[in-house]
C-alpha cells in the first residue's frame, strides 16, 4: 500500500484527482486513527490544520472515544478558543476526499507564547490516549518537544519546515479554494480605481520564488515538487513589522497596527527622491515618490513632532514590504525567474503590502516580474505537516 | 595665491575643497660658472635656495553649523576675481545655494552628486597608497589596508546616506546606478531617534555600541529552543529583527534598540549589496557615506553582512578618504580644463588629519572632534608615475618589508627610534640655514608637529594606511618641508661631494691595478663601505658627527667579513664570469659623497666596461643625504672630467641619469617616474640594483622581478641588525635570478 501511496502522491494537479480519482476515494485498508492535525510551530504564530471528517457513519459515531468527541466538538462548534485562538472559518475547505475520508479542512491560529498552555490543555484532555501522531513543524516542533513529551506525553513527529511549506503550497493550490483559485494577483495595482484581484492559474508553476513572510522572511527557489531550495532571507519580517509598531505606537495586536497603518501617511515620516531633488532624479532614472530614506524625515525635530502614531504605523508597513520586494526581485533575477509566490501570515488581511508588492514587483522590473498571492497565506506549512501525517507509513 | 573654490555641502557636513598654489622653499644646486676664472673651490657646486610654486589640494570638512562662518572665511581671505563659479554638490547645495550666493556673491554651479563620488572615489584609489582597507574584527589593528592595484575596475560602490545608492564602476568614465535602498543612514537615524528619543547620529551609534541586540531581536534559537544545532543552523542568527518587541508591556532599553537597528540596516545593505554583486559579478564593494564614515561599529556590522551573505566571496572595503570623494570629484570637475587626472598625486602627510578610529564608545572625545573639523592635503606632483615595467607581478607587490600596524614590537621600537632621532634632526634643520632667523622657530614648530604625528601614530598605528619605517620617514620629509627645511642635508652632501670627489681619481687608479676577481669584490666593498655614510642612521650620524675625518676606508674596516649575512656574492661572480654581459643596468642610488662617487661609480664603471648600459635613477627631491638627481648631474659631469669611460658613455648614452619621481629615502617600486619606466622597457634593461637600507631592506627586500637583481645594504641599526640574525654593520648582499 505505501507504493499505492507513492504513485498517488499528494502532489499530482488538480486534473490528476479527477483522472485517478481511485487512489483518493477508495478507502484504505490501513485506518488511519483520529483525530487528524498539522501544526506549524513559528516564532510568533501557531497555525493548526484540522481534519473534521463529515462522513461519520452512526456506528463510527458510537464507537468514537469521548475526548475524541470532545475535541471534535471543540472545535467545529467555536470560531475563537480562549482569548487568543481563533478559527478562520473563511478558509476552511470543504468535502475534501482524503485517505477515503471525506470532511472539511480548518484553519485554527494561536500565539506561539499560549503554546504551553496548549500543551497543557493537551494533557488534560488526555489526548495521548488517543494514540494520534502529532505531525508538527517549525522551529517551534524543536523548542516544544520536550514539553510535548513530558507534560503532554506525547511523542511530537518533527518535519522540515521548508518541505512541508512547499507540500502544502502545491497541495492546497490542486484542491482549490472551494471551487475557486488558491492563487490570485493584482492588476493594475497602483490604481485604486482599476486595482482587482484577479484569479490565477499556477498551472505550471516552475520554476517559482516562493517568499514566505513570517516573523522573518524565507525566500526558496522551487524547481519541481521536491527540488526547491532555500536561497536566502531576511530578518526584517513580519515580527519586525509589529514589533517596531508596538515600540513606535503602543498598539498591542498585528490586526491594530494594520489597521493604523491604513489610516497613516507615509510620506510625512519618509524622504521622498522629491524632498532632497525637487522632483524626480532622471539621472538614475528615479520617480521623485520614490523614497530615497525609510523614516529619513524623523530626523528632524520640526518633523517628528508633526506625524501621528498612524503615519509611523504606515511608515513601517511601507519600509518592510519595500525592503521585501527588493529583496525578492533582487533574487528573481538572480535566479532567473519571473513568478514570485508571497505566503506567510504577514499578508493576513494586509492589502497595502499584498498591493505594494505587486505594484513594486512590476515597476522596478519594467512588467518583467509577476507577484502572486495564496488565499491561504500563512497555513501552509501546517497543511504540510498534516499531509505528511497522512502519507506516513 | 590663486584660489579655485568649491564648495560641497552634504547633509550635515560642509566639505570645501580649494586649490591653491603654495610657494615654498627648494634647495636648488647649480655648477659654479668657472669659465675664465681658476678659483680652486672648496666645494664643487654651490647651493641656492629658491622659491618654488607647487600645487596643492587642500580638503576641510566641518558642520553645517558653521556655514555662515566659514563664508565669512571664504569671504575674507579666499575668493578673487578670478573666482567666478563655485561647484558645489550633494543634499545641502539645493539647501545652501542661495545664502551662498548671496553672501558671497558668486555663482553656485550644482554638480551631479553621484558623478562627483565617483570621480573622487577613482582619483584616491589610483593616487593613494592604502587608500582603501578591510576591516577585521577582533584583530590589532582591525584595520587591513590594500595595496593599490594598477586596474581598479570594475567595483561597486555602495553610498550610505540617508538612503543608499549602488553603483557599478566600469571605466573611468562609465558607471551605472543599478540600484538602492530606502533603509540607510537616514532610517538608523530618524528611526533611532523615534526609538530612543537620542538625537544625534554620532550618539545613537554609541548606544548601539553598548546595546545588546539579543533582547530586542527574535533569534534563530528562540524559535528552535536549544535544538538549532541539530539542524545546522547558527542560534545566534537573527530569525526577526525586533521580533521580541511585538509585545505591548515590556521596556526596551535604548542601548539595545539601537543596537538591534544597527545590526538590522547593516544586514539589510550587506544583503542588498551582495544581491547586486553577485547579478553583476562583482566581487569589491567599496563602501562610503556618513553611515559608513570611519565609524568602527559600523564598518564591523556591514564586514560582517558581507561575508555572511556572500560566504566570502565579495569583499567589503572602505576608504581612508572616504569623506571627501564628493568634494574630490567636484573639484576634478571643476578644475577639468586642468586636466588634474593627468597628473599624479601625493598625499601630504603633514597637512592631512588621520583616519580617526576610536570607538565612539571608547572616546567620544576625540570622535566628536574628528567629526566637527578634519582636514586633508594632496600634492601635485611633476610627473606622473608609475609602476616599474620590471615587477613581476605589480598587483601583489608591496614595496614595504615590515607592516608595522601589524607588527608592535617593531612599532614600538621604530617610533622610539624617530621620537629620540628628533633633537638631531632638529638641530641639522637648524644647522643648515645659518643666515636665517627664524630657522630655530621653524625647526621647534617642526619639532612639535612631527612629535604629535609620532603620539597619534602611537595611539592609531593605521591613522595614515598601513604604517611602515617608510611613512615614518616620508611624514618626516613633509613635516620638515612644511616648516621650509626643503633640504637640510644640502651642506653637508656638497662638502662630502667635494671631498669625495678628489678620492675619485685615486680609487680608479686602485681598483685598476687588481686582478678582474679581486677588484669585483674591491667594487662590491665600495659600494657596502659607501653605504654606510648614512646620516639617516642613528648610529652613523653620531660617528659622522664626533669623527669629521672618518673616511672611505674607516667605513671598509667597519664591515662584516664575509660571509656576510645574507651573501650570494659567489652566484654573482659566477653570473659575471660565466654569463653573457647585461644588456642594461638599472641602479637605484643611495646617498650622496662617498657611496654615489666612490661606491657607485666605479661600479658603473665596471658594468661600462663589460658593455652592460646604466640607467642610474636619483631621487627628484631631497630626502637626508640621499643623493638627488640634479647633484647627480653635477657629480658626473665632475667624474667625466676626470674620467674617459664615464666621460664617453655620457656622451654616446651608455650611460643615462634619470629621476625617481621621489622624494623618500625609500622605494615604491610601484610609483616611479614615467620616463624612467619609459626609459627600463627601451633599454631592455636585464638587471636592477638597489642600494642601501631604506631601499633595499625597509623596502624591497622581498620584492620580486622579471629580471636578475642585486639588492646590497649595510644593515645600520643594531635593533634591525639583531632581529635579522646579525650585528651591527652586517652585510646583505642578495642576488636574485627569476625562476623560469
Amino acid at each position: 500500500m505505501t507504493l499505492l501511496y507513492n504513485l498517488t502522491s499528494l502532489f499530482c494537479r488538480k486534473e490528476d484527482y479527477n483522472i485517478y480519482p481511485f487512489f483518493f476515494l477508495s478507502p484504505l485498508p490501513r485506518i488511519l486513527v483520529f483525530p487528524w492535525f498539522g501544526l506549524d510551530i513559528g516564532g510568533t504564530l501557531v497555525k493548526l490544520v484540522y481534519f473534521e471528517p463529515k462522513d461519520i457513519t452512526a456506528e463510527e459515531e458510537e464507537e468514537e472515544v469521548e475526548n475524541l468527541k470532545s475535541i471534535r466538538k471543540y472545535l467545529t462548534l467555536n470560531v475563537a478558543y480562549g482569548s487568543t485562538g481563533i478559527r478562520d472559518v473563511h478558509l476552511e475547505l470543504k468535502d475534501l476526499t482524503l485517505c477515503g475520508r471525506k470532511g472539511n479542512l480548518h484553519f485554527i491560529r494561536f500565539p506561539t507564547h499560549d503554546m504551553p498552555a496548549f500543551i497543557q490543555m493537551g494533557s488534560e484532555k488526555n489526548f495521548s490516549s488517543l494514540h494520534t501522531t502529532l505531525c508538527a513543524t517549525g522551529g517551534g516542533a524543536y523548542k516544544f518537544e520536550q514539553d510535548f513529551r513530558t507534560v503532554g506525553d506525547l511523542q511530537l513527529r518533527k518535519l522540515d519546515e521548508l518541505d512541508c511549506l512547499i507540500k502544502g503550497v502545491l497541495y492546497i493550490d490542486s484542491v482549490g479554494f472551494n471551487g475557486r483559485s488558491e492563487c490570485y494577483y493584482f492588476e493594475n495595482p497602483t490604481d485604486s480605481e482599476k486595482c482587482q484581484k484577479l484569479p490565477f492559474n499556477l498551472e505550471n508553476p516552475y520554476p517559482l520564488l516562493l517568499v514566505n513572510i513570517g516573523s522573518g522572511v524565507s525566500i526558496l527557489t522551487v524547481y519541481s515538487k521536491d527540488n526547491y531550495k532555500r536561497v536566502t532571507g531576511t530578518s526584517l519580517g513580519g515580527g519586525t513589522f509589529f514589533g517596531l509598531c508596538c515600540l513606535l505606537t503602543g498598539c498591542s495586536t498585528f490586526e491594530e497596527a494594520l489597521e493604523m497603518a491604513s489610516l497613516g501617511d507615509s510620506t510625512k515620516v519618509d524622504k521622498l527622491v522629491r524632498d532632497i531633488y525637487g522632483g524626480d532624479y532622471e539621472r538614475f532614472g528615479l520617480p521623485g515618490w520614490a523614497v530615497a530614506s525609510s523614516f529619513g524625515n524623523m530626523v528632524s525635530k520640526e518633523k517628528r513632532e508633526s506625524v501621528s502614531k498612524e503615519d509611523l504605523a504606515r511608515a513601517t508597513l511601507i519600509t518592510i514590504t519595500n525592503n521585501i520586494g527588493s529583496i525578492a526581485r533582487m533574487c528573481a533575477l538572480n535566479e532567473n525567474i519571473n513568478r514570485v509566490v508571497f505566503v506567510g501570515n504577514f499578508l493576513r488581511i494586509n492589502t497595502i503590502s499584498m498591493k505594494l508588492l505587486a505594484y513594486a514587483l512590476d515597476y522596478w522590473s519594467k512588467g518583467q516580474l509577476k507577484a502572486l498571492f495564496l488565499e491561504h497565506e500563512g497555513y501552509f506549512g501546517a497543511v504540510g505537516a498534516f499531509l505528511e501525517l497522512l502519507s506516513s507509513p | 595665491m590663486h584660489v579655485v573654490l568649491f564648495l560641497i555641502t552634504g547633509g550635515s557636513l560642509t566639505k570645501l575643497a580649494y586649490y591653491s598654489t603654495v610657494q615654498h622653499k627648494v634647495a636648488r644646486v647649480r655648477s659654479f660658472d668657472y669659465s675664465g676664472k681658476d678659483v680652486e673651490h672648496e666645494s664643487p657646486y654651490e647651493i641656492t635656495v629658491q622659491e618654488e610654486i607647487t600645487a596643492r589640494l587642500h580638503f576641510i570638512k566641518f558642520e553645517n553649523t558653521y556655514i555662515e562662518t566659514c563664508l565669512d572665511f571664504i569671504k575674507d581671505h579666499l575668493v578673487n576675481t578670478e573666482t567666478q563659479v563655485l561647484k558645489a554638490t550633494g543634499g545641502g547645495a539645493y539647501k545652501f545655494k542661495d545664502l551662498i550666493e548671496k553672501k558671497l556673491g558668486l555663482k553656485v554651479d550644482k554638480e551631479d552628486v553621484m558623478t562627483c563620488l565617483i570621480k573622487g572615489c577613482n582619483f584616491v584609489l589610483k593616487n593613494i597608497p592604502h587608500e582603501a582597507f578591510a576591516y577585521q574584527k577582533d584583530s590589532d589593528p582591525e584595520f587591513r589596508f590594500q595595496t593599490n592595484h594598477p586596474n581598479i575596475f570594475p567595483y561597486l560602490l555602495v553610498n550610505i546616506g540617508s538612503g543608499v545608492s549602488i553603483v557599478k564602476v566600469e571605466t573611468e568614465d562609465k558607471f551605472e546606478w543599478i540600484g538602492g535602498s530606502s533603509i540607510g543612514g537616514g532610517t538608523f537615524w530618524g528611526l533611532g531617534t523615534l526609538l530612543t528619543k537620542t538625537k544625534k547620529f554620532d550618539e545613537l551609534l554609541q548606544l548601539a555600541s553598548k546595546g545588546q541586540h539579543t533582547n530586542v531581536d527574535m533569534l534563530v534559537k528562540d524559535v528552535y529552543g536549544g535544538a538549532y544545532h541539530t539542524l545546522g543552523l547558527s542560534g545566534n542568527l537573527i530569525a526577526s529583527s525586533f521580533g521580541k518587541s511585538a509585545t505591548a508591556d515590556k521596556e526596551f532599553s535604548k542601548d539595545d534598540m539601537a543596537k538591534s537597528l544597527l545590526h538590522m540596516i547593516s544586514n539589510d545593505i550587506g544583503q542588498l549589496a551582495c544581491l547586486y554583486a553577485k547579478l553583476h559579478n562583482l566581487h569589491k564593494i567599496y563602501f562610503g557615506g556618513f553611515f559608513i564614515r570611519g565609524h568602527p561599529v559600523t564598518m564591523r556590522t556591514i564586514t560582517f553582512s558581507i561575508n555572511f551573505f556572500s560566504k566570502g566571496e565579495v569583499q567589503a572595503l572602505f576608504l581612508r578618504h572616504e569623506g571627501y570623494l564628493g568634494a574630490i570629484g567636484a573639484f576634478l570637475k571643476g578644475a577639468e580644463q586642468d586636466n588634474p587626472n593627468q597628473y599624479s598625486w601625493g598625499e601630504n602627510y603633514a597637512g592631512s588629519s588621520g583616519l580617526m578610529s576610536t570607538s565612539p564608545d571608547f572616546c567620544p572625545m576625540q570622535r566628536a572632534r574628528s567629526g566637527t573639523f578634519d582636514m586633508f592635503e594632496m600634492d601635485r606632483l611633476e610627473r606622473p608615475l608609475v609602476n616599474l615595467p620590471l615587477l613581476k607581478d605589480p598587483t601583489t607587490y608591496i614595496p614595504d618589508t615590515v607592516d608595522l600596524t601589524d607588527d608592535a614590537m617593531a612599532r614600538k621600537y621604530w617610533l622610539t627610534c624617530f621620537e629620540e632621532a628628533l633633537d638631531g634632526v632638529v638641530k641639522r634643520a637648524i644647522a643648515s640655514q645659518p643666515d636665517s632667523t627664524d630657522a630655530a622657530e621653524r625647526a621647534e614648530k617642526f619639532r612639535q608637529k612631527y612629535w604629535n604625528k609620532l603620539q597619534t601614530l602611537r595611539q592609531q598605528p593605521f591613522a595614515y594606511g598601513t604604517l611602515t619605517v617608510r611613512s615614518l620617514l616620508d611624514t618626516r620629509e613633509h613635516c620638515l618641508n612644511e616648516f621650509n627645511f626643503p633640504d637640510p642635508y644640502s651642506k653637508v652632501k656638497q662638502k662630502e661631494n667635494g671631498i669625495a670627489l678628489k678620492c675619485f681619481p685615486s680609487v680608479i687608479e686602485s681598483l685598476d691595478s687588481l686582478g678582474w676577481e679581486e677588484r669585483q669584490f674591491a667594487l662590491v666593498k665600495g659600494l657596502l663601505a659607501g653605504n654606510v655614510f648614512d646620516w639617516g642612521a642613528k648610529a652613523v650620524s653620531e660617528v659622522l658627527e664626533s669623527e669629521p675625518q672618518f673616511g672611505f676606508e674607516e667605513a671598509k674596516e667597519k664591515l662584516q667579513e664575509r660571509p656576510w649575512l645574507e651573501d650570494s656574492y659567489s652566484e654573482w661572480i659566477q653570473r659575471l664570469k660565466e654569463g653573457p654581459p647585461h644588456k642594461c643596468a638599472l641602479i637605484f642610488a643611495d646617498n650622496s659623497g662617498i657611496d654615489i662617487i666612490l661606491g657607485v661609480f666605479p661600479f658603473v664603471r665596471e658594468l661600462l666596461c663589460r658593455g652592460t648600459e646604466v640607467i642610474l635613477a636619483c631621487n627628484s627631491g631631497p630626502a637626508l643625504n640621499d643623493v638627488t638627481y640634479s647633484e647627480s648631474l653635477i657629480v658626473a659631469e665632475w667624474i667625466a672630467a676626470m674620467d674617459p669611460i664615464i666621460q664617453s658613455a655620457l656622451t654616446e648614452e651608455r650611460l643615462l641619469l634619470v629621476q625617481t619621481g621621489s622624494s623618500s629615502p625609500c622605494l615604491d617600486l610601484s610609483r616611479l617616474d614615467k620616463g624612467l619606466a619609459l626609459l627600463v622597457r627601451e633599454r631592455k634593461t636585464d638587471l636592477v640594483i638597489i642600494e642601501g637600507m631604506g631601499r633595499a631592506i625597509h623596502t624591497n627586500y622581498y620584492a620580486a622581478l622579471k629580471c636578475e637583481s642585486l639588492k646590497l645594504a649595510v644593515i645600520k641599526n643594531s635593533w634591525l641588525a639583531d632581529r635579522l640574525g646579525g650585528k651591527i654593520f652586517s652585510v646583505i648582499f642578495k642576488y636574485e635570478v627569476p625562476c623560469k
